[in-house]
């Protein structure tokens, strides 16, 4: 390091925090780097400043650190690297390629090894679509490379301010992305345009018009989301739930069959073996909307529990700020986020070390700013060219002892339009998706017409409260009135709400087949039995769940599903 | 030669405080004192002052004891000379042997790199029939025991240890009585099984912050012969909850805020870090991990169970000297369990689902209703079940144990009344009984 670049010393070593006495300037939240004794630069980011001192989080191990260690400041504030190439990549929490690191550590990861995010190698097929003379802003295309089935947009790097002039624009050809593909003046300079541009994680992209409200729905083909508890494009959800309530298993769900251009999924601090299955499955899972494999719509951000804490932290932003750049390009992209518990735990760890005043669970103060400013990027946005586009945030929550009532579940529901309760005790009834249908709500809009499926939720309050009653007088004490409002209540939940991940025809139930099916059921709420007795009722439910799930084994619209449908039909007309 | 520093500023806890230089964090010292020489850490810098964790507790030191800084962090020897051999929580050794300075290894080393792990494949086979067919322990698997004082989860281990088909154990023990500590020894020594067992103990009499030393000492040995020999290893660590009990205690010392019931607030980074070692290399050997935990008062949403559960692929309920069937889950099962026998999931979910009956046929009799013949033939499976599938003193294959089920079974009711598929009884139904 020479003597006049920007720089200080190391005077305290605390878990993942060191202090450093700095010489002449650091800006919050810069990147800065420790070199250790045996010259690892150690990637930190600054987080407070207290006079001629600046307390630094490194992402990374700070065993061999020592009192006088060089430490480098960058100037930049932690950012992500944005171009072609970003789809079907594994990244860690600041955008580091796990394979390509695997490739050059081997098993473990390996610390202070940091590669580009982007091959700079890899020819693009650039068009220009800017041209000389044209006059830009901030996020406006400048050029298109094709990316698998979406056309990437290079675009006026969002940092820029104000209009800008294309002066020189390259011809259409192959090139790397690091290539100058034009240059723009604002009158008082000229600046290269490249087709990759990095902006600061921890800062939303703000080049578009204005916000809109989510009104169309995004279909999971989850039947108990998208019926009862939707979740809309451009919208923000939370699934929060006690361990072994399926949390995974539903965001796995989620991932795949979700109707959405762009699938970004970040697991944050969580076991690394189910980032593995998303992993070594998805290159070979088909995407049944685009025929391709489910790779290529996707990427993953992977700090899982074991990797440093402070990383783990920055892999909620770099994820999110991931979204935006391909929400610029008008496409649609859904975050999943597993589990924001872990980077509130993150938040803790760090807060506590900087001996802020707790607040409730410890959690530092300001927790639910970030959580709000977090979900707050989510939206549905009027870019400047007139196109829509939008990042679902989906949060998954693990709320210690799978109690609702703490710090983070509280402060993510009160800025989510969808909550998805995921209830133990439905998870041990093997009652999956374990959503529960009384305890989570929804702000947005169904696939259903709202008044049909508040007469569903009617029945299923009504059934549940004869439950309740039942277990105090028992079945003889029930009138066969209110008996058979409990069965109806359960008929819901066993043919739709209860749906079977594992199954190829069940797992996917896309909106029309949902609207159809929803009718049907219906029909059955509707209508009203005359049974001799309850076990006749319970009979004929029984039947008729048979052939109901029969139904849902059947693929959309195929033979066996009318076959089934008829059969239905028939046993409902048997019943005058 | 390093310097050695005779300043003592501050002693808190098991935590002291030198003034010196050049030091680097997580280095270890030397602490001489009129008690003798002790390991400690360095685990925190703050401008000239070093903040030390002594091993053997700060008892007896004075303000003017020698500290002699070594220049390298904590470190145990890789080798296959361990085997068969038993340390303590500082690493040196507990039985008589040598003390091995080979192929020193640094420990808490660098999590695996997660694009280099692969579905798990394998099986582990335990000979218990409650673990191999019905929750299935898996290669690179990370599982706790949730159990209470008092049940016998000290001998599940052992047994464990003795019959798992795996290429060595190591035994990691966290404040365990020195009762416990001989039993295992004894017991894996009179099965043959010591030779392929490397233990470091820590017992409720040895120094706390030691405690905190075991699992990492263990999975680093682990990670050696697994990555260096390509052995299947299994790390036993009992109990988990003791050295959550002691990074509190350190982390009060060091007046650090308390998050939950006064465990730090990193309390899940540190599990996690240790039981995310539990790995299957694709070219080479592969960590499983079966944790002991603790449930103080029974209480499942405790923080340490609870951020355990967060973190492993399941659990096992120990109850009343069983590994309770309803609860007990093992998450990597279905990755197995297809390719083990055709009628292995279905014996695994009817078996089950037929024990919860007799639950509740139980619960009728016990509030005097009267038996239906069902219910009779309920309560005659739910006793065979139990002593024949929940037995954790076995040792049967998984072959034999299927075919026990079968058995008990067809002793009980006829092929209909089990709910599985045809094509599986006609294969596997007992032909006498049938």
């Amino acid at each position: 390091m020479s003597e006049n670049s920007l720089g200080g010393k190391v005077t305290g070593v605390n878990g993942n925090m060191v202090s450093v006495a700095f010489t002449d300037r650091v800006t919050q939240n810069e990147v800065a780097y420790v070199v250790t004794g045996d010259k690892a630069r150690l990637k930190s980011e600054v987080i407070r400043v207290r006079g001629r001192e600046a307390d630094i989080q490194v992402f990374e191990s700070t065993a061999g650190v020592k009192i006088g260690d060089d430490v480098e400041f960058t100037g930049q504030m932690l950012s992500v690297e944005l171009g072609p190439g970003l789809l079907q990549q594994v990244y860690d929490g600041l955008q580091n390629p796990l394979p390509e690191l695997a490739r050059q550590a081997g098993y473990f990861l390996k610390r202070g090894l940091y590669v580009y995010p982007l091959d700079r190698e890899k020819a693009w097929d650039y068009t220009p679509v800017a041209k000389v003379g044209d006059t830009l802003r901030a996020g406006d295309t400048v050029g298109t490379v094709p990316e698998g089935i979406f056309t990437h947009r290079i675009m006026l790097p969002f940092a820029w301010d104000g209009e800008w002039k294309i002066t020189w624009a390259i011809g259409a050809g192959s090139h790397p992305i690091t290539t100058v593909v034009a240059k723009a003046s604002n009158g008082a300079e000229e600046r290269e345009i490249t087709m990759v541009q990095t902006w600061p994680v921890k800062i939303p992209i703000t080049s578009y018009q204005e916000k809109l409200l989510p009104r169309e729905p995004l279909v999971t083909q989850v039947r108990i989301i998208d019926t009862f508890f939707p979740v809309a494009k451009g919208g923000a959800f939370c699934t929060p739930g006690p361990f072994g309530a399926g949390k995974t298993v539903l965001q796995h769900s989620l991932s795949q069959r979700s109707e959405v251009d762009i699938v970004i999924v970040a697991a944050c601090g969580e076991r690394a073996g189910e980032v593995v299955e998303i992993l070594r499955e998805f290159p070979h899972l088909e995407d049944p909307r685009t025929g391709r494999h489910l790779i290529d719509r996707t990427i993953i951000i992977c700090n899982t529990s074991s990797m440093p804490v402070a990383a783990r932290e920055a892999s909620i932003y770099t994820s999110v700020t991931l979204a935006e750049y391909y929400r610029q390009m008008g496409l649609s992209v859904l975050l999943l986020a597993d589990s924001t518990s872990r980077w509130a735990q993150a938040l803790r760890e760090v807060s506590g070390r900087l001996e802020e005043i707790p607040g409730e669970e410890a959690f530092p103060a300001y927790l639910e700013s970030l959580v709000a400013s977090f979900y707050e990027r989510a939206g549905l946005v009027l870019l400047n060219d007139g196109n829509q586009g939008s990042i679902t945030i989906c949060g998954a929550v693990s709320p210690a002892g799978g109690n609702f009532e703490e710090p983070v579940t509280q402060a993510t529901l009160k800025v989510v339009g969808s909550f998805l309760a995921l209830s133990r005790d439905r998870a041990n009834a093997r009652r999956y998706p374990a959503i529960h249908p009384l305890d989570s709500w929804s702000k947005y809009n169904s696939l259903v017409a709202q008044d049909k499926v508040q007469e569903a939720r009617a029945m299923l309050r009504a059934g549940h409260e004869v439950d309740q009653m039942m277990k105090v007088v028992g079945e003889e004490g029930t009138p066969t009135s209110d008996f058979v409002t409990y069965l109806k209540s359960e008929f819901i939940d066993s043919v739709y709400l209860q749906q079977n991940t594992f199954d190829k025809v069940d797992s996917s139930c896309g909106a029309k087949r949902q609207e159809y099916v929803f009718d049907k059921l219906l029909g059955v709420l509707r209508k009203s039995f005359n049974f001799p007795g309850k076990n006749e009722a319970r009979a004929y439910f029984q039947h008729l769940r048979q052939r109901f799930l029969d139904w849902n084994y059947a693929a959309w619209e195929s033979e066996a599903f009318q076959e089934a449908e008829a059969k239905i039909d028939e046993m409902l007309a048997s019943q005058a | 030669m390093r310097k050695i520093y005779h300043r003592i500023i501050q002693i808190s806890g098991n935590v002291i405080t030198v003034e010196a230089e050049n030091v680097a964090n997580g280095e270890l010292a030397e602490v001489k004192s009129d008690r003798g020489t002790s390991l400690a850490q360095v685990i925190r810098l703050d401008k000239g002052r070093v903040f030390l964790q002594v091993f053997a507790g700060s008892r007896g030191i004075s303000t003017d004891s020698e500290v002699r800084f070594l220049g390298r962090p904590m470190r145990v020897s890789g080798s296959e000379a361990l085997l068969g051999r038993i340390f303590t929580g500082n690493g040196s050794p507990r039985d008589k042997g040598p003390s091995l300075e080979e192929n020193m290894l640094d420990i808490g080393g660098p999590s695996v790199n997660p694009a280099n792990r692969i579905i798990p494949r394998t099986m582990i086979r335990t000979g218990l029939p409650m673990i191999d067919i019905f929750n299935t322990l898996v290669e690179s698997q990370k599982l706790p025991i949730f159990s209470v004082a008092g049940e016998p989860y000290n001998e599940l281990l052992a047994r464990v240890a003795m019959q798992a088909e795996v290429d060595m154990i190591v035994l990691g023990g966290m404040g365990l009585k020195h009762d416990d500590y001989l039993y295992f020894k004894e017991t894996l020594d009179s099965h043959g099984a010591l030779s392929r067992t490397i233990m470091f103990i820590h017992t409720a009499a040895d120094p706390i912050v030691e405690c905190l030393l075991v699992p990492d000492l263990a999975l680093a040995v682990a990670e050696y012969f697994a990555t260096e020999k390509s052995k299947r290893v299994l790390v036993l660590l009992t109990d988990m909850t003791n050295f959550c009990d002691a990074l509190k205690e350190i982390a009060i010392t060091m007046e650090q805020i308390p998050s939950n019931r006064g465990y730090p607030g990193d309390l899940y980074s540190q599990l996690a870090a240790r039981y995310e070692k539990a790995v299957d290399f694709e070219t080479a050997g592969s960590i499983t991990i079966l944790a002991v935990t603790t449930m103080p008062g029974d209480d499942v949403t405790h923080p340490v169970p609870d951020n355990t559960g967060y973190i492993t692929e399941g659990q096992f309920y120990l109850v009343n000297g069983r590994i309770e069937p309803f609860g007990s889950l093992s998450r990597l099962k279905q990755q197995v369990n297809s390719e083990t026998r055709a009628d292995h999931r279905a014996l695994m979910d009817n078996m089950i689902r037929l024990y919860a009956e007799f639950k509740e046929a139980l619960e009728k009799q016990s509030m005097g209703f009267r038996m239906s013949d069902w219910d009779q033939k309920l309560l005659k499976y739910g006793a065979l079940f139990e002593k024949r599938m929940m037995d954790l003193s076995v040792n049967i294959p998984l072959e034999e144990a299927l075919n026990l089920g079968w058995k008990t079974m067809a002793e009980c009711f006829q092929p209909a009344e089990t709910g599985i598929k045809t094509d599986l009884v006609k294969q596997f139904w007992p032909k006498d009984k049938g």
